[in-house]
């Protein structure tokens, strides 16, 4: 079947979002109901509207787009992910009321772009897909309002990220060349060994290049904590979270092409202890709290890869599962960064201190955030990262299971340092700037904070839902 | 298991944390202070139901099992034998008298510091009861972030180095314990901590696991080389902090090398204790001597506790009856002397507003009644007879010689610098001058509250011991039983041994038990 629009309700439902949007920008300043008024609820519905379709599989488009359980799966987390992101930037201080529209625009068409990237199952549409996610990106970065360090990490953004892309389309012809398709199913057959296949094996590495820069993949993390530095509270929330998601998403459909002990797989699992060695001996030093959190999603993206590269049906639901337990956890954090840095600027390790004086149950919530990233129980991510560990051991993968542990010890030094400052230290001298709305704050970061305890105490339905029902 | 028609456990384990919930909408300081302390003494009105333990068995009782992850295998399983049901009594005598004696001194952040202790008594009584692997460690992880707290806040003037230091040595330890566990579940296929116990795991497998698990198990006891961090966190805490990490921290080491290591690696153990026994002994001898150069009480109780826990590994790692019963009843008998030595401490604090001994010399005249209790709670820590410690250090004395001499000979120097690094300090705190304690109070009645408790443990425990023998004895022997038939038994006490040989015994003995 080429087109039926009963299965990409989600992807028809963004669109209609972006439609809605764009006539705003074109249309009159004084356009009633304002942006901020409707959209939350618009991104709210978006949630619904992809729990029903959860059930629902097809092939479209030639078997170019494949939407099943896995698809689905990531659309309801980038859907929800969406609304948390709309929510928290909605009050956003640094960002101009004239150009509200554009800022929400661009996130939704990056939305649609990673929607249509978790259920693309060729090459060539993964490209699309992926540069419709990147593209509207970049322009999200420099709307930080009269800020040069902002202009600066968006320069660095456009020419990291076209530079990746450059790359993973050299790739991709190497791909096509050799193999002589792009369809994965068909790829899945063919030998990936670099002995039978070099020049495939050669492309598929620079492919993934592109893949990696998305999920900040050391050695591809170069531009997450300047960017994350420059770019607004909210913008940094959103960059840091989302387009992870649609990197794992399209990840998990390529482990079908590996195996463990190819070459490529050997070299993922390198890269991944690498990748979270580096970001936490790296976020140890940081005073910003933006750019620790940006070294801290770099030790991340090797977490998620410790599932991937066990490559196995209870590893891929787990790396699954900690996507959409990352998504959580990460924008409770920044749920509380955003709040307690109410005049928008770039909040230091020291300004969060006395927090629990002035603000006990951001404090709390911040918490909670942050012991979900350590990885300590009760909380989702301790359930998130006991997933990917069984698995991955599971595979044989031992080494990078101990580094993994030993990592998650080295991460909780900067994490409890800022529940250190929050609770320990003393409130500084000048009178920190008035936090508004006391009750919008604390709602939605407490809501976020209560889902990530229930998922750690309750993981089983949401990750036979990640599984699927094959497993 | 019969007659079990109500869970007894699991309200045991979820009240506190329920309690930690309900404090979020009370008002008030000492509102606080009296909920916590009825919430505590409810928790112990629930625990009436364990007086239906059964002396006659080793099975585990009052069991609870649910299933919770069904893909992964997890289940909420709980129950207790002879030794989880002393730890949790322990734990539910300590935790009201921590809020007692933190009556006064915790003065700031009240709510805060009582949401920390619920939390810890609902995570170290889920600790002490649970079967299930990972349950295991979700407790054992959750006692982290509230103690780090309680010692960061709370504590004194050098409590964030103190309390990094702390929470850096325990996570490297729990981190490998994850990787144990997973380890087990991948070979083993369950998490069921008696499943995996009746478990024959290959010899190489087993030597590993045990290491990575016995450092977890050894940094929170702590044990000789990895006791670096206790000094400070014990010297720094406050009081309740202190008490907490001796009287139950330090026991959930002891614990897992009882409940997990001996059983689900007895091999490993038997091959490995040599070097456990000479750590044990590092331990009580190393720490024995660097208590006795201390001029802080609260130092020279904390190093004196490293002391008296390298008696209860030592007991441990003999594998006869007399050793583990010993190493149990110094588990119990310590907690509740070091943290009455503890409360004294504080108590002593808040009147001198100083931990050194020079600033609390010649109280034998001012204050004899406080006096008296330390005179009391002192000699049971040098393991005078009559006194609980005498019992359990004892018998892991006869254990040891009864194992080895040398081995014996080497841990009576210990049990001879005990008496010297308690009797220097107290001689001075009694007669010690020029003093400067006019004018100070004697014991008030709140703190007579929680000394009597303790006292009266101190001396019923250590004069009439039969009826925690009863307790433990049926399943120390099993225990012990078992162990023996895992382990080989001709075992050479020193010398590497090669893997193939293990693996072509197990193989003769898995054939000889088919056969009959």
């Amino acid at each position: 079947m080429l087109f039926r629009p009963e299965l990409i309700i989600s992807e028809l439902y963004q669109l209609l979002l972006i439609g809605a949007l764009f006539i705003q920008i074109v249309a009159k300043r004084s356009w009633m109901p304002r942006v901020e008024q409707w959209l939350p609820w618009g991104a709210g519905v978006g949630i619904f509207l992809s729990i029903p379709s959860m059930e629902s599989s097809g092939i479209m488009f030639n078997g170019a787009y494949c939407v099943d359980h896995l698809s689905q799966f990531f659309k309801l987390t980038l859907s929800l992910g969406f609304a948390v992101a709309v929510l928290n930037a909605i009050r956003q201080p640094t960002l101009k009321r004239e150009k509200r529209c554009e800022y929400f625009m661009f996130m939704a068409i990056s939305v649609w772009g990673l929607m249509i990237l978790s259920s693309a199952v060729e090459l060539i549409t993964i490209y699309l897909a992926l540069e419709i996610a990147s593209f509207s990106l970049f322009p999200l970065v420099p709307l930080r309002s009269d800020d040069k360090m902002a202009a600066e990490a968006a320069v660095k953004y456009i020419f990291f990220g076209v530079a990746a892309t450059a790359i993973g389309l050299f790739g991709f012809s190497f791909i096509l060349a050799s193999q002589h398709t792009g369809y994965l199913i068909d790829l899945a057959h063919k030998s990936w060994s670099w002995s039978a296949a070099p020049m495939a094996v050669a492309g598929m590495t620079l492919f993934l290049c592109g893949m990696l820069f998305k999920l900040a993949l050391f050695p591809f993390h170069f531009w997450a904590p300047d960017v994350y530095q420059g770019a607004g509270n909210e913008t940094a929330a959103y960059i840091s979270t989302m387009p992870k998601v649609g990197a794992v998403v399209v990840l998990i459909r390529l482990t079908d092409l590996f195996r463990p002990g190819l070459e490529i797989t050997t070299i993922l699992a390198v890269l991944s202890a690498l990748s979270m060695t580096y970001g936490n001996l790296a976020a140890l030093v940081q005073t910003d709290v933006k750019r620790l959190l940006g070294y801290s999603t770099i030790a991340h993206a090797g977490y998620v890869m410790v599932g991937l590269v066990a490559g196995t049906q209870e590893g891929l639901a787990g790396a699954a599962f900690y996507a959409f337990v990352y998504v959580l956890m990460n924008f409770t954090c920044f749920w509380v960064l955003c709040r307690v840095a109410s005049d928008g600027r770039n909040l230091e390790l020291n300004d969060l201190n006395g927090l629990s004086r002035r603000a006990p149950g951001l404090a709390l919530i911040l918490t909670v955030g942050a012991v979900a990233l350590v990885g300590l129980p009760p909380t989702a991510g301790f359930m998130g990262k006991f997933f990917l560990l069984t698995a991955a051991w599971n595979r044989g993968y031992n080494w990078l299971v101990v580094i993994a542990a030993a990592n998650v010890a080295v991460s909780l030094y900067y994490y409890l340092n800022l529940i250190r400052h929050a609770y320990g230290e003393d409130e500084p001298r000048r009178a920190p700037a008035e936090m508004t709305g006391p009750v919008f704050n604390l709602l939605w970061g407490a809501l976020l904070a209560a889902l990530l305890i229930l998922l750690g105490i309750v993981p089983g339905p949401l990750f036979s839902l990640a599984a699927g029902p094959s497993a | 298991m019969q007659g079990i028609d109500f869970p007894v456990l699991t309200p045991l384990i979820f009240l506190p944390a329920l309690a930690c919930v309900i404090l979020f909408f009370i008002r008030g300081e000492r509102v606080v202070r009296i909920f916590t302390l009825a919430v505590l003494i409810l928790e112990l009105l629930f625990a009436l139901p364990l007086l239906r333990f059964r002396l006659n068995t080793p099975d585990f009782q009052f069991v609870e099992r649910i299933t919770w992850v069904k893909e992964w295998g997890l289940e909420y399983y709980v129950g207790i034998d002879g030794i989880g049901i002393l730890m949790v009594g322990l734990t539910l005598i300590i935790f009201p008298l921590c809020v007692l004696c933190s009556w006064s001194s915790i003065t700031a952040r009240v709510k805060e510091f009582h949401f920390c202790i619920l939390f810890l008594c609902s995570a170290c009584v889920g600790l002490f009861s649970a079967l299930d692997f990972l349950l295991f460690y979700l407790f054992w992880e959750a006692t982290l972030i509230p103690m780090y707290l309680i010692i960061a806040v709370w504590g004194g003037s050098d409590r964030h180095y103190a309390s990094l230091k702390f929470i850096i040595y325990t996570l490297a330890g729990s981190a490998l314990l994850l990787v144990g566990i997973i380890a087990f579940r991948i070979v083993g296929g369950t998490f069921s901590i008696p499943d995996l116990m009746r478990g024959d795991f290959p010899f190489g497998f087993q030597v590993w696991t045990f290491l990575v698990m016995a450092f977890a198990f050894a940094v929170k006891v702590p044990m000789f080389p990895f006791h670096t961090w206790l000094p400070d966190a014990y010297t720094e805490a406050p009081v309740a902090g202190s008490v907490v990490l001796a009287a139950v921290l330090a026991k959930m080491g002891a614990f897992g090398f009882l409940r997990i290591c001996l059983p689900l690696a007895p091999q490993a153990s038997q091959y490995l204790a040599p070097m456990m026994i000479a750590l044990s002994i590092a331990s009580v001898l190393y720490c024995g001597m660097v208590a006795l150069g201390q001029s802080n009480i609260k130092k020279i109780i904390a190093y004196s506790s490293v002391a008296h826990m390298g008696f209860v590994t030592l007991g441990i790692f003999l594998f006869n009856l007399r050793g583990c019963q010993g190493a149990l009843f110094q588990m119990v008998s310590h907690g509740i002397t070091t943290g009455a030595l503890f409360m004294m401490a504080g108590a002593l604090y808040e009147r001198s507003g100083d931990y050194e001994v020079k600033q609390n010399l010649g109280l034998g005249k001012y204050l004899p009644a406080f006096m008296g209790l330390w005179g009391l709670m002192a000699f049971a820590g040098f393991a005078f007879p009559g006194t609980n410690n005498f019992v359990g250090e004892f018998l892991v004395l006869v254990g040891a010689f009864e194992k080895n001499i040398w081995v014996g000979a080497l841990v009576i120097p210990g049990a001879l610098l005990a008496a010297a690094y308690m009797l220097r300090p107290t001689q001075k705190m009694a007669w010690g001058g020029p003093s400067s304690v006019k004018g100070w109070d004697d014991l008030k009645i709140r703190e007579w509250s929680y000394l009597l408790p303790l006292a009266f443990l101190v001396l019923y425990i250590g004069l009439a011991p039969g009826l925690l023998f009863k307790v433990m004895n049926p399943t120390l022997e099993n225990l012990l039983a078992e162990f023996k038939t895992q382990s080989p038994v001709a075992e050479p006490f020193f010398g590497p041994r090669p893997e193939t040989s293990v693996r072509s015994d197990k193989a003769a003995r898995i054939k000889e038990r088919q056969e009959p």
